[in-house]
């Protein structure tokens, strides 16, 4: 496996370098391929669901690996993910950041030890992305594995403890952040710069009372 | 709502046994058992068949328009029962007409898998049904061009309508175990279900593959839809209208709607059965029209209930 406990693994590229095909057939998905639904959870690029079944059922879901629905594991998602208030509502009646929140929560419910994400935080405003890392880093420190695609380099420059590049379906760096980062840049064909420039923060860490 | 479903469930099916063309009353023991039984125990099995396959169909292959007509298993059945009844084994052999119908339906069924291939996908199987349903419907078509006589044709018109009247016991014998069983078999794909809402990739990764589940729902399908077409006909509407009511009342999950669509089909069905008693028509109405009749205002009632 690419990902270590503890760490998060992010790949990067191009459109059709060929990220999520190294997901999915990471994931069992591939041709030939076996799921280890127990070992590995899995969130498909820009996960939807069908139906408009309340959030509470999405989350549940999360358990079909075991074949129970453990209270106690789904309210570890629930309160990883910050839920709580969506419960009762129909996933079709919330907005994209929560719902992104729903599927993540459906992915930690499984408690599997390594999660293969696509896009964690496509289509999110930047607060929402941001949280969203925030989650999994935290997912990562308590000793699960992440790896992710992400198009977003700076998000991986900010959380991730290693890049991977990849590249006509090739992984051409797997280095820290900032070794991989001009990599990167290359491989998608841009310049890139090491100055200081305005940017965006994530928010102060609050701790709750 | 189980328990609300089953107590009307035991109602209309006692008013189903004691209504007849006197009104209400126990029969005597000779229409009792060779009229009223077999017509109740047929509208309750296909019924509960129907509504189950609808449910199951809808949440397998994702698609809020599917049920039993979809896969064209029906209309592989209808075919077969036609043929048989062309070669005039039917008028020699009674059961030779509901026998023919599952032969069709189990041809209906290989034809189906070979077509949508290994790889069962969703997608796939819509299209390899679409494409049985049109070439079983063209050789229906053809078959009733080329019908010996108008009573023949007139004869097997109405046998497609779907009805349930005059059918005996023998009829339940041969529809009862084979429904019973793709019952049962569709009721063990609760969980597979749920996950293919999430998508197939999604299900895979949850340890359902969408190809498992479909060959399950496949498989119930043709044990439900077969035998109901070839001792009923065809009968419409129940399949797709019931999972979408049960949906309103219970929620989403595809999974719980399995039992509770079998129930509400069962109780429209013997419903509709019982109506097409009631009515002063000169004759019976086709049951096919009755289900559509009650169901369709009641579906749009609910939808409309929705929006608001």
């Amino acid at each position: 496996m690419i990902s270590a406990p503890g760490q998060i693994a992010v790949i990067c590229g191009p459109n059709g370098a060929g990220k999520t095909t190294l997901l999915k057939s990471l994931a069992g998905l591939g041709p030939g391929g076996v799921p280890r639904p127990r070992e590995v959870a899995y969130l498909p690029q820009g996960a939807q669901s069908e139906w408009g079944m309340r959030v509470a059922e999405i989350v549940a879901l999360g358990r079909l690996p075991h074949g129970d629905r453990d209270p106690s594991a789904i309210a570890a998602a629930i309160a990883a993910t910050e839920i709580a208030p969506l419960l009762g509502r129909r996933i079709d009646q919330i907005s994209g950041g929560e719902q992104r929140r729903v599927m993540l929560a459906r992915v930690l419910a499984t408690q599997a030890p390594t999660l293969l994400l696509d896009e964690p935080t496509n289509d999110l405003d930047p607060a929402a992305a941001h949280a969203i890392m925030r989650l999994l880093q935290g997912e990562a420190r308590a000793g699960r594995a992440v790896l992710m695609v992400l198009h977003a380099v700076e998000l991986a420059l900010h959380y991730a403890d290693r890049l991977l590049v990849m590249q006509n379906g090739a992984i051409i760096a797997d280095a820290a952040p900032l070794e991989a980062f001009p990599i990167a840049a290359q491989a998608f064909g841009l310049e890139y710069s090491l100055d200081p420039m305005p940017r965006l923060l994530p928010p102060l860490h609050v701790v709750k009372s | 709502m189980k328990w609300i479903l089953l107590a009307l469930l035991v109602v209309a099916a006692v008013l189903s046994l004691a209504w007849g063309p006197n009104g209400f009353g126990w029969p005597q023991a000779w229409i009792f058992w060779q009229l009223r039984i077999p017509r109740t125990a047929l509208a309750l099995l296909v019924g509960a068949g129907l509504g189950g396959c609808g449910a199951a169909l809808q949440g397998g292959l994702r698609n809020p328009l599917a049920d039993s007509g979809l896969l064209g298993i029906g209309a592989a059945a209808s075919l077969g029962a036609v043929i048989v009844y062309y070669w005039g084994v039917s008028r020699l052999f009674p059961p030779a007409l509901p026998l023919g119908g599952l032969a069709g339906a189990a041809l209906g069924l290989g034809f189906l898998l070979a077509l949508a291939g290994r790889e069962l996908s969703g997608l796939k199987m819509i299209l390899a049904g679409v494409a049985l349903s049109a070439l079983c419907s063209a050789l229906l078509a053809l078959a009733l061009v080329l019908a010996p006589n108008p009573y023949a044709l007139a004869e097997i018109t109405f046998w497609l309508m779907g009805g349930l009247a005059d059918r005996s016991l023998l009829h339940v014998a041969l529809a009862a175990p084979p429904i019973l069983l793709g019952l049962s078999v569709l009721s063990g794909s609760g969980p597979g279900l749920d996950a293919l809402s999430l998508g197939e990739d999604t299900a895979a990764s949850l340890g359902y593959p969408a190809a498992g589940t479909l060959r399950r729902i496949a498989l119930g399908s043709f044990l439900i839809v077969g035998p109901a077409t070839a001792v009923t006909g065809g009968i419409g509407f129940v399949g797709l209208m019931v999972p979408h009511v049960m949906r309103h009342f219970l929620g989403a999950r595809p999974g719980a709607l399995l039992i509770p669509s079998a129930l509400g089909g069962a109780l429209l069905l013997t419903l509709a059965d019982l109506v097409t008693r009631v009515l002063p028509f000169p004759a019976e109405p086709p049951i096919g029209v009755l289900t559509a009749l009650l169901g369709a205002p009641f579906l749009a009632f609910l939808l409309r209930r929705r929006q608001q």
